[in-house]
């Protein structure tokens, strides 16, 4: 809820009462509904953002989080330029996206995980020229970056092969390379991390950190992966029915709540305070979910009882934010 | 390193350049049907004995560098384009520091001269060279009529490509709104080659449609250069119909601006 907190005067990307509204056509089912549309058709007003604001300062790493369909690709679209919003304010470096486009997107970098912006039939390398051209980078400088993005995404033995026939891996690491040819100083991720394996997912990770932290490039990311978040992201936004929910921290999105997971020493009679606390049990095994207190819980369960192990956990964040999106439904209806 | 717009033109070359099957199969259906429609002349020159607004080595002249040139006028679409505007994918085009307009019509030029240029050369060197050595050459290309018409020609073949390029354009633009293309697809090859004058040339059209025919942008797709060629059109009077040429290029160019403009303030992105 934290929106305008975050402002300050060296803001990169300025957001504010951001719209956005599709107009859908509709028809009624079936063949007398294909007929009617002959005739007129039914436009329905969809509201895919609704006064959304934020700010990002250069050099930050920002996750954007929301389910399917929340405004997150929208939002992406409308700071790339490639979209007009219906109402708002938004300033990317002090221009705006959509009005001064092509001095916009020359200076930002995007990447699509769903959609590739490489040429098909292109090996490699031709698609990597082809972008040299069209952001018109010099041969020096070409040279230079295009050499580093190579030897850090472990590309050279992908450069001669078209891109169709590179798995989806390999492709995201040559999309990802792709956007960077002309260093921009912004970079907009729509999940590159989607459909990835384990590996891949780490070796990219790695690499957006490096990027965000050697090079100051400001990353903001969408994702459904919760461990990227946690493992890149110090700040997060959270949107849903495109409204912007919330927006701090990782830690805040952490709830407070903890569990304890206690291995009794033979099945224990639990006193009335400690049975309020119990989440659930397996034989000796007992779990218990505490709001707080956590040190002075652990000091009575060892002073009471014959405890074999303990373990104090985080409930995962996926948790906490699958919480958050069903309490955004509920306080809509 | 090459400009972003030679750069795009290079790149689409190469790949169109690939079909060299297709290129080949276009050789003979063209040279086919090449004949076919010298024969049909020749049988109507010789069944007429009035004077006849052009000759019958005109008539040829027209008829072969109509056959080899076929791929240049304006009676499809790229599928390329075609598929990314169905899929959606115009949208990511805008994420290039270029203009629309000019990044679509670099990519275009390279969809009409690239097939063009596989397939004119051996069009050319059998219509010209081949057919009168093996005693066709009555039927055969003659020619240029002069140095200067031949020079002229080749001056009028660019307008010839900016004008269908231009065209092209439009077709493509009007695809953000029909969607699928069917329609234009099937469209443009019965409009195309009756006022290009690629059916039957347009001086043989009576005089009273020789007004309406002179005032078309289609007519510098192809019977300007192919007169121009032959004599038809001396090469005194060839200025203006240069001239005319680019006229028309640029009304169809801003035309097609207008359009595209139009056209990305509707455009629907799906997605959320």
């Amino acid at each position: 809820m934290t929106a305008l907190s975050r402002r300050s005067s060296d803001a990169q990307i300025v957001v504010e009462g951001l719209e956005k509204r599709f107009r859908i056509a509709r028809r009624d089912r079936g063949l007398w509904g294909a007929v009617k549309g002959l005739a007129r058709r039914d436009y329905q007003d969809v509201l895919a953002l609704h006064d959304v604001s934020f700010q990002i300062a250069a050099g930050e790493l920002v996750g954007y989080i929301g389910p399917n369909g929340a405004g997150k690709s929208t939002t992406i679209k409308i700071l790339s330029g490639i979209l007009v919003p219906s109402g708002g304010r938004c300033e990317i470096s002090g221009l705006v996206p959509w009005r001064n486009r092509v001095a916009h997107v020359a200076r930002i970098g995007v990447v699509f995980g769903q959609r590739t912006q490489l040429w098909w039939d292109l090996p490699v390398i031709e698609s990597f020229e082809l972008l040299r051209d069209m952001y018109r980078v010099d041969q020096h400088r070409y040279q230079r970056s295009v050499d580093e993005l190579i030897a850090l995404l472990d590309l050279e033995s992908l450069l001669d092969i078209p891109v169709r026939q590179l798995s989806l891996g390999q492709r995201m690491r040559c999309d990802l390379a792709a956007s960077l040819i002309h260093e921009p100083e912004i970079i907009f991720l729509d999940e590159p991390t989607i459909g990835l394996d384990a590996v891949s997912k780490l070796a990219m990770r790695e690499f957006i950190k490096k990027q965000n932290h050697e090079r100051g490039t400001t990353v903001l990311l969408t994702t459904h992966d919760m461990d990227d978040i946690e493992a890149l992201c110090s700040r997060v936004m959270l949107i849903n029915h495109g409204t912007l929910l919330q927006d701090g921290t990782v830690e805040d999105l952490r709830s407070d709540q903890r569990r304890v997971v206690v291995d009794f020493q033979g099945v224990p009679t639990l006193t009335p305070d400690h049975q309020r606390l119990l989440e659930s049990s397996q034989g000796e095994r007992l779990v218990f979910a505490l709001a707080g207190g956590v040190t002075e819980f652990l000091g009575e369960v060892t002073a009471h009882y014959q405890v074999r192990d303990l373990v104090v956990e985080h409930p995962p964040i996926e948790e906490t934010v699958a919480e958050l999106y069903r309490q955004a439904r509920s306080s809509l209806r | 390193m090459l400009g972003p717009y030679p750069a795009i033109i290079a790149v689409r070359f190469k790949m169109l350049l690939q079909y060299r099957a297709a290129a080949w199969a276009g050789f003979s259906t063209q040279l086919f049907w090449g004949f076919i429609k010298v024969m049909v002349f020749a049988a109507f020159f010789a069944s007429s004995s009035l004077a006849q607004p052009m000759t019958f080595a005109q008539v040829l002249v027209y008829i072969w560098l109509g056959q080899a040139l076929l791929a240049l006028l304006p009676w499809n679409v790229d599928q390329e384009i075609a598929e990314q505007i169905r899929g959606g994918g115009v949208a990511y085009e805008l994420l290039r520091p270029l203009d629309l307009y000019s990044y679509w019509f670099a990519r275009t030029l390279a969809f009409r001269a690239a097939p063009t240029a596989l397939r004119m050369l051996p069009m050319v060197v059998f219509t010209l060279l081949v057919l009168p050595l093996i005693g066709l050459e009555e039927w055969a290309l003659p020619p240029p009529e002069s140095l200067a018409s031949g020079a002229w020609f080749l001056v009028s073949v660019l307008g010839m490509l900016a004008l269908s390029t231009a065209f092209t354009m439009i077709m493509h633009i009007c695809l953000m709104w029909t969607i699928s293309g069917e329609g234009i697809n099937r469209m443009m090859p019965g409009i195309v080659p009756v006022f290009s004058g690629l059916i039957i040339p347009l001086p043989l059209f009576p005089d009273w449609l020789q007004p309406i025919l002179y005032w078309q942008p289609f007519r510098g797709m192809a019977d300007v250069p192919f007169r121009i060629y032959s004599g038809h059109i001396p090469v005194t009077e060839v200025l203006p119909e240069i001239l005319n040429q680019w006229l028309w290029f640029g009304v169809l160019v801003g035309f097609g601006y207008w359009l595209l403009n139009r056209a990305r303030r509707n455009l629907v992105i799906q997605g959320g």
